[in-house]
């Protein structure tokens, strides 16, 4: 049986309803409708009181999922769109991301974020928050970039008794497709060496990891073997793995589709550049998306963020230094 | 809260003009979104989603033509095609913007509803629910402070959903304790995409939150422009005298879905044939037949004028450029020289 990344995230709810009494899932047209998206398509009917409708108040969505938590609950919260989740932000770093470290007490919330550009969604329904999450203590952020990564990630989610900031695709929900589910991948807090090379390393997470896996076969006709790793969680940070990766390569670019102003990307230059300094044979280049809000026409969309042709030459430039 | 009846004797000659004016507005609105809906399930010209505000001409169209381009301000939100209208937006924008045309108000940056020209008074909606009202608060704040405020009245509007933000409740406490010339009007379609009204708050009516809020309040039947007409007349000369924020709550039902896309399955057959799912721009065609303010011909050859009008607009949009990302600046800042490199 077949299965998109939004159908992964659909059985993992699924999965999560049936198999933990504590999971409830909460947001808005989640219910009946089955979310903006699809992705709780039926789960209403099949456990019902256990995924309800929110009125449209983010702030107050968070804090209720936080207040659960505080009563054994491990809840799910939709965001329409991560965009909304600002709406939310107070609670979620200063509520979530503090809870344990002030009272020892766990705070077990999910919170998915519906992330990335498509085309035509404009500056309020495309963008990626994992930098700006990342940057607070206290909350796990992962970036599932596979079908397989979307649905055992967030059963880990669930089972993490951190809260933990759900980044997942739009673009990937219905492009990306994987003909069985396999089996539990790496756990929360590594990354996965996707492809393996020797002149450099592309680190990328999320839908990036895509665009980076056809640069690398861009440049394999020329003769390149790019090493691609995905970093599945951009907090944890797998470490260990890039320095690994960077001995074998020497050449390092780190790829995020959020904006470029510090973030996950520059967070991976500094530390390889503290860490592995002695190890690069380039200084290490990030690639984000322009320093502007994300643009409504496809056209403008195309050259805001960074894609395939932007990582070749990066890469390229990379390789001849 | 005040509801205010409609009577024959309201039927003046003065009425009747502005019933028949305001009739225009929302029958432009709705030939101008039938078009991009059409063109939208055509495919190819429209850039991502769209969002219309079918069966809400009334209410939005009634609140706008009270307003004066150049005098007042309105921040128009996801259903307000027919305010806007009234307020004086051109077609152009409105096909531009949708299209994705260079030229337009947005340049290709943001689509659809998201327009706007705010130095003309016509704020640019943000998709995040609720946080126009605090932004037409502080114009009117910042123009009282210049003490060129005038009888100027500042307008947006809001959904039942839009309602339940932290946002419009910030905003319209602080708007009532600076006793802002602000009328809010809450379109209560009775539903927030697929959400019904009971998921999203438990008081009887929405306008019952104007007394929380030390604010007039006013309930209109939405699908009825004469009432509509009447009670934002009312409205908007209570705030440009000095009484403060308005909240004008009308109920009606959205006859379109949340957008194109969507086709509204989740809303019960029994909704759509009440009252609540009449169709303003039908009812009002009729009234102005029955009143001999228009004859039904008089009324189909305005259809087909204004129809010309759109066509010819979208043919013009069609021909001209799209966004040129190398021509485009990429800068978010006002200021020349504040960007930054970022090394590549
Ligand atoms: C803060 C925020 N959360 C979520 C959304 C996503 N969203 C867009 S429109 C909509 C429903 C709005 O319903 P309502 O306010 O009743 O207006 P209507 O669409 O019925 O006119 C939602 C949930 C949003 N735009 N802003």
């Amino acid at each position: 049986m077949s299965l998109t990344y939004l159908e992964a995230i659909r059985e993992a709810q699924y999965e999560a309803l049936n198999t933990r009494p504590e999971v409830f899932l909460y947001g808005q047209d989640i219910g009946t409708f089955g979310g903006a998206f699809k992705a709780t398509k039926g789960l209403s009917k099949e456990f019902p009181g256990r995924v309800i409708d929110s009125p449209i108040s983010e702030d107050a969505m968070v804090g209720v999922a936080i207040g659960a938590a505080i009563e054994g609950a491990r809840p799910i919260l939709e965001m329409q769109f991560a965009d909304f989740s600002s709406v939310g932000f107070n609670q979620i770093v200063n509520q979530a991301g503090t809870l344990f470290w002030r009272t020892q007490t766990p705070c077990p919330i999910t919170i998915r974020l519906p992330s990335g550009g498509t085309p035509g969604s404009g500056p309020f329904h495309s963008q990626s928050m994992e930098s700006i999450y990342a940057h607070y203590p206290g909350l796990v952020i992962v970036t599932p970039a596979t079908v397989d990564d979307a649905y055992w990630m967030l059963l880990d989610s669930v089972d993490l008794d951190d809260p933990v900031i759900f980044c997942e695709h739009k673009f990937l929900y219905y492009h990306l497709k994987a003909d069985a589910l396999g089996g539990r991948g790496l756990p929360i807090g590594k990354a996965r060496i996707v492809r393996p090379g020797r002149h450099a390393t592309v680190v990328a997470y999320s839908a990036m990891v895509h665009e980076a896996l056809r640069a690398a076969d861009e440049l394999a006709l020329d003769g390149y073997q790019i090493e691609v790793v995905d970093l599945r969680s951009v907090k944890p940070l797998d470490t260990e793995t890039l320095l690994g990766s960077i001995a074998r390569t020497g050449r390092i670019l780190c790829v995020g589709e959020s904006f470029p102003w510090g973030g996950v990307t520059a967070e991976v230059v500094a530390r390889i550049t503290a860490e592995a300094f002695h190890l690069l044979d380039a200084p290490p280049m990030r690639l984000n998306s322009k320093d502007t809000p994300i643009p409504y026409h496809p056209n403008l969309w195309k050259a805001h963020r960074p894609t395939v042709t932007t990582i070749t030459e990066s890469l390229k430039h990379l390789l001849r230094y | 809260m005040t509801t205010l009846e409609v009577a024959d004797a309201d039927w003046t000659p003065e009425f009747g003009r502005k019933y028949m004016a305001a009739f225009q507005v929302m029958q432009r609105a709705r030939l101008m979104e039938n078009k991009i809906g059409a063109l939208y399930r055509s495919g190819g010209q429209v850039v991502g989603g769209v969002y219309l505000g079918r069966g809400q001409e009334a209410f939005s169209g009634g609140l706008g033509v009270q307003l004066q381009k150049g005098k007042d301000i309105y921040a128009p939100l996801i259903r307000d095609q027919a305010g806007r209208v009234a307020f004086g937006e051109e077609e152009l924008d409105f096909f531009r913007t949708y299209l994705g045309a260079a030229p337009g108000p947005m340049r290709g940056r943001d689509g659809n509803i998201h327009r706007g020209r705010p130095k003309e008074g016509l704020l640019a909606m943000i998709s995040h629910l609720g946080s126009m009202v605090s932004v037409v608060a502080g114009c009117l704040l910042a123009r009282r402070m210049a003490g060129r405020l005038g009888d100027a009245v500042g307008a947006t509007s809001i959904g039942d959903g839009g309602t339940s933000t932290g946002a419009f409740h910030e905003a319209l406490n602080l708007a009532a304790v600076e006793k802002l010339p602000l009328i809010v009007s809450v379109a209560n379609n009775q539903f927030a995409y697929s959400t019904p009204n009971d998921r999203q708050f438990a008081c009887e009516t929405l306008v019952d939150r104007a007394k929380g809020y030390g604010v007039r309040g006013w309930s209109v039947d939405a699908t009825d422009l004469a009432q509509c007409l009447k009670t934002f007349e009312a409205a908007v000369a209570e705030a440009r005298a000095g009484g403060g924020p308005q909240l004008v709550e009308g109920c009606l039902l959205r006859l379109s879905g949340h957008g194109e896309h969507d086709d509204a399955a989740y809303v019960p057959d029994a909704i759509r044939h009440s009252r609540l799912g009449q169709d303003c721009l039908l009812r009002a065609e009729k009234q102005i037949v029955a009143r001999g303010l228009a004859s039904e011909s008089e009324i189909e050859q305005w259809a087909a004028r204004v129809q010309k009008e759109i066509d010819a607009v979208v043919v013009q949009v069609a021909r001209e450029p799209r966004p040129d990302p190398y021509r485009e600046r990429w800068e978010a800042f006002s200021v020349r020289g504040m960007v930054e490199g970022f090394a590549e």
